[in-house]
């Protein structure tokens, strides 16, 4: 789409002051909610998403049970109040799409084969959106089933990389997202660089994607050690509270 | 005794290679390392890696004594609630008293509260529990509260040393299920300061010391010790 937007100034700033290869500003806290049995708050520039784990608990109805392992449902759920123009609530053709794909994406690392029968219900709830909220509930989602003590191989953790003004750049803004080229979000698991989820908005040519890969993947790295500070900060400060 | 805790591991954590070490609970071996799979507390001995949970549902084993609530009454036996992925049965066979056919409710009905034992757990995890064993019956009065699960160990403490330190000073009767409940029995003060010291062993769980801190809070304004 063309615009007078100019969303990258001469120096190589974008619209926010940020570099071509700088992630926005990110905040995780684990263990937020009272009920749930593994929560996170995530703030990702804009971004503010809620998480809530429940389970492992019987999967109801009956017939949805899989007698060898635990199902993983994921509900993502965008506010009301969290666009500009008041979103019609409840689930919609998006959300329904974002809800599998991180499904299927926790499903992969998380260990279903020891609660057979069982469902995990994952909730993220998106209060604000400014672009890339499907990485953002991803990455809290995964904070959230740590803090739950569910069994995985691995914390999953999600980036998205893009391209503006016919150059690749990390971590797309909401202007951006709008009047860019193109938007590559990956959900990655650190551990092993295996790919969990991938899709593509827009167009690049294969040399392009190759770079946008590459960037979206370091920043899923940086993002990963982000979120395993939150972990181990909430079970530390009880440790040196103690000590004093 | 060193002051810094223990150490915390979180899943996909590197833990050491199969070569020097054994996998133990809470891990899983890939390419000939180990690593973590849940968040807990690194434990190694005699060269095994074990992870004690932080965090987490309460895993059922053959052999537990678990506090349960009443969720239905049937003809012929009763599912329970014993905060377990999944609900257990009771079988009328499996009560100490002679119940006629469909008169289930009049023993134990929704609601009721019992101290039961783990029977058996099949490979699709339904899981069995039984009355019949000494020491085992239906909870009448006291409160029920709940804890995470995971902290069992620290709340009984050594040789039972945190538990029996609880009856001591606050003088209520407790009884702790395996599967993150308590059954408190006393003066309500009391009861709430049980209460208190139980949320106090939840949250610094992962801390040495942690016996000596909560006789110190315990004792503070104990009425009189028994």
């Amino acid at each position: 789409m063309k615009s007078d937007i100019k969303l990258i100034t001469d120096e190589g700033k974008r619209l926010d002051g940020r570099g071509p290869h700088d992630l926005r500003k990110i905040k995780i806290e684990a263990g937020v909610l009272h009920r749930a049995d593994g929560s996170c708050y995530l703030e990702w520039g804009g971004n503010k998403v809620l998480a809530a784990v429940y389970g492992p608990r019987e999967a109801v109805p009956r017939h949805t049970q899989n007698p060898l392992k635990a199902i993983v449902q994921a509900r993502y759920n965008m506010a009301a109040f969290s666009v500009e123009d008041r979103k019609r609530p409840g689930p919609d053709r998006r959300s329904v799409e974002i809800s599998k794909v991180i499904s299927e994406a926790l499903e992969k690392v998380i260990l279903t084969e020891y609660f057979p029968r069982a469902s995990i219900d994952v909730n993220i709830e998106v209060l604000d959106a400014e672009a890339g909220t499907r990485c953002a509930g991803l990455s809290a989602a995964a904070v959230a089933l740590v803090d739950a003590g569910i069994p995985m191989r691995d914390i999953p953790v999600a980036c998205a990389a893009g391209k503006i003004e016919g150059q690749v750049v990390l971590d797309l803004g909401k202007e951006e997202d709008n009047f860019g080229d193109a938007d590559l979000p990956i959900a990655i698991s650190p551990r092993t660089d295996e790919v969990l989820l991938l899709q593509m908005d827009g167009h690049f040519t294969v040399n392009e994607f190759n770079q946008a890969f590459d960037l979206a993947l370091k920043g899923c790295h940086t993002v990963s050690e982000i979120q395993k500070k939150a972990i181990l900060e909430k079970y530390q400060s009880v440790v040196a509270e103690v000590q004093e | 005794m060193s002051n810094e805790g223990r150490q915390v591991v979180i899943p996909g954590q590197i833990l050491g290679e199969t070569s020097a070490l054994h996998p133990g609970r809470g891990t899983y071996v890939e390419n000939r390392k180990i690593y973590a799979e849940r968040l807990g507390v690194l434990n190694i001995q005699d060269k095994f890696v074990h992870i004690i949970p932080l965090r987490g549902r309460y895993d059922p084993i053959v052999g537990d004594f678990v506090i349960g609530v009443v969720e239905e009454a049937s003809t012929s036996n009763w599912m329970v609630d014993i905060n377990a992925p999944y609900p257990a049965l009771l079988h009328v066979k499996e009560v100490p008293w002679e119940i006629e056919f469909a008169d289930t409710e009049k023993y134990l009905n929704t609601g009721d509260t019992i101290l039961a034992k783990v029977l058996s757990i099949d490979e699709s995890k339904k899981l069995q529990i039984t009355l019949k064993d000494r020491n085992l019956f239906k909870l009448k009065d006291g409160h029920l509260i709940e804890f995470e699960p995971s902290v069992y160990r620290r709340i009984m403490g050594k040789k039972y040393s945190m538990i029996e330190n609880i009856q001591k000073y606050t003088r209520c009767r407790i009884k702790v299920g395996k599967n993150g409940r308590i059954w408190i029995d006393g003066d309500p003060e009391e009861i709430e300061k049980v209460l208190a010291a139980i949320t106090m062993i939840e949250r610094e769980a992962i801390t040495f010391g942690l016996t000596s801190r909560i006789e110190e809070f315990l004792k503070k304004d104990a009425k009189d010790v028994r």
